[in-house]
Parts: C-alpha cells; structure tokens; sequence
C-alpha cells in the first residue's frame, strides 16, 4: 500500500520542526534554507500554510528530465532524485507546476520530497498533527468523515432515529 | 558543533563589520546566549558609559542550542546597558530571527559605536551590508519588514527593528523580529536607536549541526514527549500566558490601579475565556495560537479587533489579524490601568508591536500619570486635554499612539515612571525596581516574587526567577531566599542556551543537561551548568556594581513595603523584603552591602 502526506494547514503553528526535521533527515544538519517542505505565513501569523511535493503519478519532473535522474520508487511512490545521475540542468524545475522540486547551490544538484524511503520525518516531527502520513487512496476520508459526523448530529438534533 | 563559532562585529562609527572567531573559553564558561553576551559586554565596554551614548554595545546572541530541533530553539537575546535602569539589560525574543541570524552563522552580533546617518543591516551568511536606512527611518516597525522584505526581493529575510520610538529614545523602546515578537525590556530598542541602526535583515542558509546528532536527537523526542502530556504546556497552547490573569486575581496578587489594589473587579472581560467569547454580532477576538521558531508549545494568540470599535472604526487598516493578548499586556493595560475593554487593550498591544515599545514599562509609566492626574499634578493642559483617568479606554490608545510617534504628552510618557514621577515631584509613585516596570505580580501577596524583583539585575522583572510555587504556598517571606537564588541560577543558565523558559513547566534541569552534553563539545554535567547560572548572575551583578548601582537599588517602591495589600489572600501585609534581603545576600555569598565577596569570585573564577 501506498501512503501520501496529509496537510492540514488549520492545525499548523508554523514552528517549523518539520522544515528541520526534513533538513536534518537529508543534510545532517538542521537547516530550513534546504528543507523540501516550506512553511508559509500569512497576515501576522493567523495563517501557515505547509507546502511540499504531492508524487504527481505522471511527474512532470520525471517526464522533463533529459536524463532519466527522476524515477518512481514503486514501493513509496515517490519520484526520486538520483544525484549521481542528475546533471543540475533545472529544465524539472520549469516543468513542476507547482515548484516543489528546486535547485541546490551548495551541490549543483536538484532536491525534493523522497517520503523518506516511506518513514517520512517531517510528519514525525510535527506537533499538532498538522503533518500525517496515510493510505493514498484514502486522502479524503477525514474530512469525508468530518461532514459524515455532521450529517448524523443533525439528524440526532432533529430527533431522527 | 552547536555553536557556529562565528561572531560578527559592527562599528557604526567607522562603517566597518568582521567576522572574528567566538572565544570558546568563554562559550565554556558561559555557554551561550545571556552568559555569553553578558562576558563579551563586560570585555567590550565601560559600565559607566553612557546607555544612550556611542561606547555603549549593543548585541544580539544565540545560544548553542538555537536553531536546533530542541523544542522552542527559536530564543535569542539583546544584551547592552538599559537607558531606563542604568543597569545592565537582557531582553530575550522569540519568533524566527535568533534562529535565522545563526542560520546565517553567528552565535554573537556585535554593534559599536554610532553611525553618522541612519542606517540597518542586511547580512547573507557571510556577507554582512551597512545601507543607509532612507525612508525607512520614520517608519513603523511593520512598514520597515514589509519594505525590507520587498527591497531585497527575499520574503525569507528575518527583521527585527525599532519603531520612532526607538529612533527618538523612548526609554523602554523594544526591539521587533517577525513583527509581533519583542526583544522587550529595558529600552533596548532606544539604544539601537541611539546607534542610528533602524533595523537587522539577515538570511541564512548555513545549518546548525550538533556533536552527538544521534543522542541529541534521543535526547529531543524525549524532551519533548514531557511537553505533549504536562499541564502547565497544555494550558500556555490552549489558553496562552493570559491564564495566569485568573490565577492572580483569585489569589489577590493583580496590580490594579496603579498598585493600589490587588484584584480588579473587571478581569472576566479581559481573560482568556473573554478573549474567546463571540459578541451578539458574531465577533471573536481570539483566532489562532502561533509558535515561535522550533517550538511545540505554540503560546502566542492571534487576535483581531471588531471593526466597529471605536479605536479602528475608522481605520481599515488595523482590521487584519497580528499578535493578541499576552498575560503581562493585559495585565499592564487592564487591571494596571483599570480598563476592561479587550478591544482597546488589543488595539494598545497591535500598537505597542507596530512601534516598538515595551507593553510593561508604558502600562506602569501611564498608571502612574493617571494616579498623578487624579492628584491633580497633572493637567488637562499637559496631556493635550485627553482625561488621563483610571478606566478611561481613549486615554490608553491615544497615549499608546502618541507614545509611539513620539507626539504631545507622549515625548513625557516616553521618559518612564521613574523620571516622569521626579519631573512632577512624585517620585514614590514611581512602581519601578532600579527604574524598570514591575510585571503583574503583587510582591505583598507573592513574597518570594518580591524578592526577585528587588534583586533582578535588569530592574523590576518576572522572567528571572521563578518562586510562584512557594509563593502560593506559604505568603510569608520565610524561606523564600534561597527559592529565589536558586532559581535565578537555573534560569541564567536556561536564558543562555536558546530555549524557551516555558518549556520548564515539564522540564527539570536534567533534560537541558541531556540535550546540552550531546550537542556540544565536551562534558556537560548538571553542576556545571548550576555554576555557569551561578557565574552569570554575579558577572551581572559585578557589571552593575561598577556601573555604579549599590544594595540600595535592591529594593521596592515604598507602597508594597509600607501600604498593607487592602484585599486578597494577603490582605494586611506589605513585602517582607527587610527579612529576605540579608538571608539572599549571605546565601550568594555577598558582603552586607551586595557585593560578591572575594571567595564567591574565586569560587565562580570570576577573579579579574
Ligand atoms: S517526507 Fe521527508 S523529504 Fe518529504 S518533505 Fe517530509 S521530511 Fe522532507
Ligand atoms: S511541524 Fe507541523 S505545526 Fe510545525 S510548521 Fe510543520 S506542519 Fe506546521
Ligand atoms: S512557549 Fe511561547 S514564547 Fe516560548 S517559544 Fe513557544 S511560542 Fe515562543
């Protein structure tokens, strides 16, 4: 079974222990400068907003890269970067629509989301749950449950059997 | 490893910075932050230098552990001599800039001299930019990130600034970083000012890495699995520091009007369960909770205020969202002043952030002119003719405005009580300890408490030394001596590794130990860090000595030792302070007259 990232921004507080967990997992190093999930604020703080690679099925990374550095782990279903592959040419960068995967100076290589090999840390890291690793095809299902749960305190209101 | 070893120095004068390797003699003896700052300002500077002058120095430290997955790795401290004790100051932030700033790779940011124009920082790892300030100078804090941000084209950039206040020395101006989180007390953010500097922008991409990076991070998921379950943790997330206003009110020790009293009737309108209440017209005051840098607590509250209050119904701009009640805030601008509307209170607190100043000191040093106005001292014709009476709402945001801008009354206001008391006459009015603003908490009622404030380094404050327990215990001062040393010791040493003192609510000081000893070089072992704690309260200590402070700082307005609290669990007693000053001196080893005596420097090697 493959698992997916499950981001609830409303839980966030934007403390970033996910931002150094990634960092620390692939660098060594706590640092959110190359961290592949970011954390973005908005009006003082009210809102943080996580923000990291979905594993699109059909990676427009995977598709753009000239030389086949991007592949499908078929275990996690992450699109991997192999580094000793990567030329650091960018061209997956334009191709990404949503910028999840970027270009590192300090290797001349390309970075993005792995899960981790399937142990994601940012996820273990997060305090408030914001961050949850689940079943992907079962991304829904909270909050298809959370309307489900209101549907049936209605009914109970209106004194349905 | 843990620290970057790294320290940058700025001479505003000469327009120069260099980078100079930290002294790791020092960082051994004085690990980082705090204790570190307080040895290279005590190397750097004449204690007698003037506050507001160009031999002051003015630096920002990180501690080993900032920047790390330690739970609350965001703190950083401001360490110069404060313009409104004389003494030295420690003010201590969160938010994200400390970590940033060691991202960038620094443990110390070291500022001298004045610049000849106004000007701020821009540092990228190791370059490090003096820019003339333009039009940033005259500007709010909020309008200098948001410029700066925009400017360089990098909304990763971290600011902390000064608002006018700073810029024209309102003597407990405050530093800003991520706008709503402040380098508070003592007026450092006037001496930023005094030094022509508007502000420090810095990005960092360096990393932090630790010694041990396997028992560090053992040490870290077991820390901070202590926080998921403690109490004290639950309560700062789901109510911020504001629940302690309900604590102080049912026990009695709530300054109110001026310290008049000791409990204020109007505290349900401004609590945390107010700052959740939804108005008949749908309104909340209270959005969300917000974390600094690193942190599993979350405490801070975002707040908004209903737009059809007085104070923004006509200024659309202040309808957004930004940082809400914290306990001391409200605290100061409430029962202090006898206000109870929360909306002006927020409105008081977004404007403190917006300009920089120290919710504390201008809470005390406006309670003050309120007492004096209904004495009659002062006027109608000296406060622009707002009615400077206890409970008036319009008086606390016109003044907090004013104050901000550096307008009208506000130029007075902006002296603290202590000067502003002497100007008209009063000086025992003046609620302060060494010129500093008490916190919310009555010294008649919380004995030990009082202590602390007499002996605080910085001047009347909260946050370093902890006695509540025995306080609430036992409303005596026996005993209450060697509470408070103790506690100061461990929150020295607390205040100089990069975390946050709240995580001591699940923390003893074992779990600092664990996570010190693994991510820093060499053994770490708990009596090291006690003396360390020890080391920097008596290097504070030998720093204001020489600044000229005596015992007889060491002491407490005149109303809490003579005028009895009038209500609460400790009606009919004043601060025992004549019982616990002799016992606290012996039990630091101090002469009668406050001075560390020669085998307590020797013990500590403190010897010059
Ligand atoms: S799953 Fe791993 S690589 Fe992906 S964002 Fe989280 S920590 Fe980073
Ligand atoms: S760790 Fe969780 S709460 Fe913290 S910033 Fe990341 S997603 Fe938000
Ligand atoms: S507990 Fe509060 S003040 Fe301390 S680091 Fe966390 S959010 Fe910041």
């Amino acid at each position: 079974m493959q698992k997916s990232l499950l981001i609830d921004p409303a839980k966030c507080t934007s403390c970033l222990q996910c931002e150094m967990a990634c960092s620390f997992e692939h660098e060594g190093v706590f640092n959110p400068a190359k961290s592949r999930i970011k954390v973005f604020e908005f009006e003082h703080g009210l809102r943080a907003i996580p923000y990291t690679c979905t594993q699109c099925a059909e990676a427009w990374c995977m598709q753009a890269c000239p030389v086949e550095a991007i592949t499908k782990n078929p275990a996690t279903g992450a699109m991997e970067v192999d580094e000793g592959t990567c030329v650091g040419c960018k061209v997956c960068t334009i191709a990404c629509p949503f910028g999840t995967i970027n270009y590192n100076q300090s290797t001349g290589k390309v970075i993005k989301c792995d899960l981790c090999g399937g142990d994601p840390e940012c996820a273990k890291a997060c305090p408030t749950g914001a961050i949850v690793y689940v079943d992907a095809d079962w991304t829904g299902y909270q909050r298809m449950e959370a309307w489900a749960v209101k549907t049936h305190a209605e009914g109970a209101a209106r004194g349905e059997g | 490893m843990a620290w970057q070893r790294k320290v940058l120095r700025v001479d505003l004068t000469k327009g120069v910075s260099e980078i100079e390797p930290l002294n790791m003699d020092w960082a051994n003896a004085y690990l980082g932050e705090r204790g570190l700052a307080t040895k290279y300002l005590w190397e750097n500077m004449d204690p007698k230098a003037d506050a507001m002058g160009p031999d002051n120095v003015l630096i920002f430290a990180t501690g080993p552990l900032t920047g790390t997955m330690a739970s609350t790795s965001g703190r950083y401290a401001v360490v110069t001599k404060g313009p409104l004790t004389g003494a030295i100051a420690c003010s201590n932030s969160g938010g994200k800039f400390g970590a940033e700033l060691k991202f960038a790779g620094y443990d110390l940011l070291i500022i001298q001299g004045v610049s000849p124009e106004p000007v701020y920082l821009h540092i990228v790892d190791d370059s490090c930019e003096i820019v003339p300030a333009g039009e940033l100078w005259g500007g709010t804090v909020w309008e200098t990130e948001e410029k700066l941000k925009a400017k360089h084209q990098n909304p990763l950039l971290k600011v902390a600034s000064i608002g006018v206040a700073g810029e024209r020395g309102v003597r407990y101006a405050c530093i800003i970083n991520d706008l709503h989180r402040a380098a508070g007390r003592s007026g450092v953010g006037a001496v930023m000012g005094s030094k022509n500097l508007k502000a420090v922008a810095v990005h960092g991409t360096l990393g932090v890495s630790v010694d041990d990076p396997k028992r560090f991070m053992e040490a870290v998921r077991a820390s901070k699995a202590l926080l998921v379950d403690n109490d004290g943790r639950k309560e700062l997330t789901e109510l911020g520091t504001n629940a302690m206003i309900d604590a102080m009110q049912e026990f009695g020790g709530l300054p109110t009007r001026n310290f008049h009293e000791v409990q204020f009737e109007g505290v349900g309108n401004i609590n945390p369960e107010a700052m959740e209440r939804v108005t008949p017209e749908g309104h909340r005051n209270l959005l969300t909770n917000k974390a600094c840098f690193g942190c599993t607590i979350a405490c801070g509250r975002i707040a908004h205020i209903d737009a059809t209050h007085f104070t923004i119904v006509n200024r659309p701009k202040y309808r957004h969202a930004s940082g809400g009640l914290e306990y001391e805030t409200a605290y100061a601008f409430g029962p202090l002043l006898g206000i109870d509307d929360i909306d002006a209170l927020t409105f008081a607190s977004f404007l403190m952030n917006e300009h920089g100043m120290d919710p504390i000191s201008f809470g005390g040093t406006l309670a003050s002119a309120m007492e004096l106005y209904g004495m009659g001292v002062i006027t109608d014709k000296d406060t622009d003719g707002v009615a400077l009476e206890f409970g008036n709402a319009e008086a606390l945001t016109v003044m907090a405005e004013k104050t901000g801008k550096y307008e009208g009354f506000g130029q007075t206001l902006g002296l603290g009580s202590r000067l502003l008391c002497e100007k008209y006459g009063h000086p025992e009015l003046s609620m302060t300890v060494k010129g500093q603003e008490f916190a919310g908490y009555d010294s008649r009622a919380l004995q030990g408490m009082g202590l602390g404030f007499a002996t605080s380094n910085r001047g009347a404050c909260h946050l370093k030394h902890d006695v509540f327990t025995q306080d609430m215990e036992d409303q005596t001062g026996q005993g209450k001596a060697k509470p408070c040393k103790d506690s100061q010791d461990l929150i020295s040493m607390v205040d100089s590794t990069g975390l946050c003192l709240f995580v001591m609510s699940a923390w003893g000081v074992e779990e600092f130990q664990k996570q010190i000893d693994a991510a820093c070089e060499g053994d770490w072992p708990v009596e090291r860090l006690l003396e360390i704690g020890e080391r920097i309260w008596n290097l504070e200590r030998l720093f204001n000595l020489r600044a000229g402070l005596t015992a007889a700082d060491d002491t407490l307005p005149k109303r809490l030792l003579e005028e009895p609290a009038p209500g609460g669990t400790a009606k009919g007693k004043v601060a025992q302070l004549d019982i616990m000053l002799p016992e606290y001196y012996q039990l630091r080893g101090w002469t009668p007259e406050g001075v560390p005596s020669n085998e307590t420097l020797d013990r500590l090697k403190l010897q010059a």
